[in-house]
């Protein structure tokens, strides 16, 4: 019993390491992973499906599968699970950690560059480095796709006024016959760079043991 | 001075007086600093106040001695208070204009302490004439007049999204920090004033409960004062929306600490029970506020559904509504300032909605109108006030205040933000702490609390209301012209200009669902969650009560799209009416550059289906026409809110007017064939967005269209209404539409990227409605190219192009 506390210890410890959480933290969430997956050692996409909350979000799809994308885990992999374990799904969330007081700029930047590259990956469905029309239309369509027809309407009107947006802002001067192929990374970070990524793309991960309460109202 | 001796002739000095005003204008540009010419030559325009006085005096006389008709009558009695009035504002519109004309002062000092001044040399000049000042700063003026319209602009205008985001701080400083301010300095005021009995003044006499009221009087930061500073230094959202978000809300805290302290300095104790009472009062006067705030913008969101048939008196119900709901709630003595914010916003997403865009135009610029006069007026006023007030100097007094101020200030958002930051996610450096403290001003607000003092109850009135004066004058002289090079020396982030462009948009809203998933993933409800909660349920419900219409069903994104497009048709109006015709060129010309780099990316799909059969075709058409009918109803219902899209309004000749300027424009950019010598567009111009739709549109829209059309052609509306757009075969195809030029051009490119393609058979299907303008038509179904070419035009822009098929029927 003591020698697997230790044990448990040791590997919240690597966790922590690995993905900057507090044991804490990783405790919570731990219980959480165990509660989706039914107390099993994996997570299949079913047990995310089955989240009750989550069957409003008009991109449910798309969350699901970021979790299950292997360029998310930060080993230059490619392609998708189909089961995650508790680490990979804790690599996932690492993507939603705030920034601290103590984050020096340089970091900051890593962080926004990491969290915009979790979005990116989320639209660039192939993995071809760069977001084309048709994926770019398909994320507008699937934000829109719980407003019914008027979005389904509008959102390739929205998608292809958004992407001429980003030909035009990035490659200002091309000759009539070039194409414009997609949104390359670095074009996607030089067009949302008014959202400060760093600080907005983040969620509040508990420290303490809510779970029992469940009412955890927190203002910022 | 020529000038002086004008004012003489009672008939002369109404007509010289904008001269007059001017003339001191110039005197203040070039004698910027010095005070002693200043008040020379602002010496006219008092003089005739005074002269106001001696008409009075002399034209009584004649009219009751004398017999013969008066030819020419002088009865200045009649108009006095209209037309001081007139007066003030226009002395301080004026002086507003003035400070913009010279671009170097306004950017050492800000306006709001060159006002000040300009005040301090009025009132300075009223005096030395011997007239009684005015009591301009009473409270009852500046609380029912002045007050209201700065903080209805400040309300309606609150960017929502970060305003909430931070509430709990913004509400921890407004509440916690302001009642520690009041407390601190009304304390150790107190403590100050017992232990220097020796004071040759009558400090001593000072009493607790006066202190504590002074205290509470005193602290509350101004959203005057931090409005017209913070305005001028361009800080982030995050640190303004704090102060600024601070300074409104403290109202409650003010207000409530006022009355109670107010109320028991007379009888001298404060019990506990007080107290408690007064916590209590506290949330009613708080919560109060902000209900009957809510109730008025509910009932204006509600209103505003139904003037869809009266527009001009559309913005009224905006200031009405909120007017009411701020006298309202002073009837029972809550706070006005959080009933007039929470007014302001609850109404303005509904509103918005509802309005037309003249409508909306008109509301923003009398708001902004309205509340830029009366800072102005406000801060004029302070300075008139203060040579006016009767003043009880006490060095100790004042200096301790001024020091307290600024140590309790400092103390108090050092202190909150170390419990704050314990909660907050981003948290706040010491540099924004920095700035939360020393953002910190004093203002009117203060003043005028301090003049409804009864002088019977304090007798320290006086050297109060001194004080109060100079904290407010240290603050806004000392902290708030150093405080913008202190944010360019700390290198304090400041706010980004750049417009929000549709990408940001997306991904505000793709962010939002994401985190709420990712909450609701982890599993536990964290704001996101309930802000997701409370959208939901604004969607589902609260939108359909208030606003008219299609448009309560529209996400924001689409809302968003709309206006962003609108904003552009007008842009492309505006321009093509203007004589900026170099401008409009590039963004037509560079669209070419972009355009045809589109179709590529289409083609994918097309290869999914290229198994489409012909027999098809006339389906999809008719999907197409259906598709353009219900395009058209969502554009035409749209349209009512657009500027340029109101024919009926707008007049035609006007229209007309623009349209054959439209003509003119085109065939030079005809004319013009060398696209690429041609700088690039600004980023989206409306013509490449456009030019972007159209090509989208009919390369590829068909075959998502088509899966769809199997369960949707049979509409048995679409086909009642199609020969409605057949019938109208009087469109031209060669109207002045703005896009046209574009059309012809992108059209080549769509022919050659045609015969490139294999699949002829789709390609033959879209290359149709581009032939149609490029020249001679297509002997072959003219009609349907005509069909297809208004959904085009239909599609690619709601603005012009749609008030074109509008106003067809007129067209010679």
């Amino acid at each position: 019993m003591g020698a697997k506390q230790t044990r448990s210890a040791q590997k919240y410890q690597d966790l922590t390491d690995k993905t900057g959480f507090s044991p804490e933290q990783i405790k919570n969430l731990h219980k959480r992973f165990q509660q989706l997956s039914d107390n099993e050692e994996t997570i299949s996409r079913e047990n995310l499906e089955k989240i009750p909350a989550l069957a409003n979000n008009p991109i449910r799809k798309q969350i699901i599968d970021a979790f299950f994308d292997k360029r998310n885990q930060h080993q230059n992999e490619v392609g998708a699970f189909q089961e995650i374990g508790f680490e990979q799904f804790l690599m996932v969330m690492s993507h939603f950690r705030p920034p601290t007081l103590k984050t020096t700029e340089e970091e900051r930047e890593a962080m926004r560059k990491e969290k915009l590259r979790f979005l990116f990956n989320m639209h660039d469905t192939d993995n071809d480095g760069t977001i084309t029309l048709e994926e770019y239309r398909k994320v507008v369509e699937e934000l829109l796709s719980k407003s019914g027809a008027i979005g389904l309407e509008a959102a390739k009107a929205i998608a292809d006024a958004a992407m001429l947006e980003v030909a035009s802002t990035n490659v200002p001067h091309m000759a009539p016959d070039d194409f414009y192929e997609g949104i390359t990374f670095e074009h996607f970070e030089q067009i949302l760079k008014g959202l400060e990524m760093e600080s907005r793309m983040h969620i509040r991960f508990l420290d303490v043991d809510t779970m029992t309460m469940r009412c955890g109202k927190s203002k910022s | 001075m020529p000038s002086r001796t004008g004012s003489h002739s009672p008939a002369g000095f109404g007509k010289s007086l904008p001269e007059r005003g001017l003339l001191l204008l110039m005197v203040l540009v070039f004698l910027e600093g010095s005070v002693l010419p200043l008040g020379a030559a602002s010496s006219p325009d008092t003089s005739h106040q005074t002269n106001l006085g001696d008409h009075q005096g002399t034209h009584t006389g004649p009219n009751s001695t004398k017999k013969p008709f008066p030819v020419l009558a002088v009865e200045y009695d009649r108009v006095q208070i209209p037309f001081e009035i007139s007066l003030w504002v226009l002395l301080a519109s004026l002086m507003k204009l003035g400070f913009h004309l010279i671009p170097r002062l306004s950017s050492i000092v800000p306006e709001s302490c060159l006002l000040i001044v300009v005040g301090l040399l009025v009132g300075g000049l009223i005096k030395l004439a011997g007239e009684e000042v005015p009591p301009v700063l009473d409270s009852r003026l500046f609380f029912l007049c002045l007050l209201p319209p700065i903080i209805l602009d400040a309300g309606y205008f609150l960017p929502i999204r970060p305003f909430m985001e931070n509430l709990g701080t913004i509400l921890m400083f407004a509440v916690v920090g302001t009642l520690w301010n009041a407390f601190f300095i009304g304390g150790v005021l107190y403590g100050v004033a017992q232990i220097q009995p020796a004071n040759p003044s009558d400090l001593h006499q000072l009493e607790l409960l006066p202190c504590l009221l002074f205290g509470s009087i005193i602290s509350a930061v101004d959203p005057v004062a931090v409005l017209a500073v913070f305005e001028e230094i361009h800080i982030n959202e995050l640190l303004h929306i704090l102060v600024f978000g601070e300074s409104l809300l403290n109202d409650a805290v003010t207000v409530v600490l006022y009355h109670l302290f107010e109320e028991y300095a007379g009888v001298g104790t404060v019990t506990l029970l007080d107290g408690v009472l007064g916590v209590i009062s506290f949330f009613v006067v708080a919560l109060g506020g902000v209900l009957v705030g809510a109730i008025y913008g509910i009932l204006a969101a509600f209103t505003s559904r139904f003037t869809s048939h009266t527009r001009v008196i559309e913005p009224l119900f905006v200031f009405v509504y909120s007017y009411m709901a701020y006298l309202s709630a002073e009837i029972f003595h809550l706070s006005g300032i959080m009933a007039l914010i929470a007014c302001g916003a609850v109404m303005r997403p509904y509103v918005e909605a509802n309005i037309s865009h003249k409508s909306h135009t008109t509301i923003k610029y009398f708001l902004k109108m309205w509340s830029s006069v009366s800072e102005t007026l406000i801060f004029i006023f302070l300075g008139v006030a203060t040579v006016d007030g009767p003043h009880a100097w006490n060095w100790t007094f004042v200096t301790v205040t001024v020091i307290l101020c600024l140590v309790a200030r400092v103390i108090g958002v050092v202190g909150l933000t170390y419990v704050i930051n314990k909660f907050r996610i981003v948290k706040l450096t010491t540099k924004d702490q920095f700035i939360i403290a020393y953002g910190g001003l004093r203002g009117a607000i203060a003043f005028s609390l301090g003049f409804l003092l009864n002088q019977d109850h304090f007798p320290m009135r006086k050297m109060f209301l001194t004080a109060i004066i100079t904290v407010i004058f240290f603050t806004v002289f000392v902290q708030g012209m150093t405080i913008k090079p202190l944010v360019e020396l700390l290198a304090v982030k400041k706010k980004q200009e750049a417009k929000r462009s549709i990408n940001e948009e997306i991904h505000t809203q793709f962010l939002d669902h994401l985190l709420t998933g990712i909450e609701d993933i982890c599993g536990h409800y964290g704001h996101h969650h309930w802000k997701d909660k409370l959208n939901r349920f604004n969607k589902k419900y609260v939108k359909k009560c208030l606003i008219a219409g299609e448009r309560s069903k529209e996400p924001q994104l689409i809302a968003f799209y709309h206006k962003m497009e609108m904003k552009q048709a007008i842009e492309l109006v505006e321009s093509g009416g203007g004589v900026k015709l170099p401008s409009a060129m590039p963004s037509t010309v560079s669209m070419q550059n972009i355009q045809p780099k589109k179709p590529p990316p289409a083609k994918p799909v097309e290869r999914v289906l290229p198994q489409l059969p012909k027999g098809r075709e006339e389906e999809i058409r008719k999907i197409l026409r259906s598709n353009l009918q219900r395009t058209r109803q969502r554009l035409r219902s749209y349209n009512r809110h657009t500027l340029v899209a109101d024919p009926y309004e707008d007049g035609f000749s006007d229209l007309l007017i623009k349209k054959q300027r439209m003509v003119e424009l085109e065939k030079k950019i005809k004319e013009m064939s060398n696209y690429l010598t041609v700088p690039a567009a600004p980023p989206d111009s409306p013509t490449m967005c456009r030019a972007r739709l159209a090509s989208g549109r009919d390369t590829d829209f068909k075959p998502a269209q088509q899966q769809k059309g199997n369960k949707k052609c049979s509409d048995p509306q679409a086909y009642s209404m199609k020969p409605v757009s057949d019938s109208v075969p009087t469109i031209q195809v060669d109207l002045a539409s703005p896009q046209s030029p574009d059309s012809v051009n992108l059209l080549d490119e769509f022919r050659h990227a045609g015969q490139q393609q294999p699949e002829v058979e789709d390609q033959g299907l879209m290359m149709k409605p581009p032939s149609g303008p490029s020249g001679p038509n297509k002997p072959r179904e003219a009609d349907e190219a005509r069909d297809q070419q208004k959904l085009m035009r239909c599609l690619s822009d709601p603005g012009p192009s749609a008030d074109e098929d509008e106003d067809e029927p007129f067209l010679p």
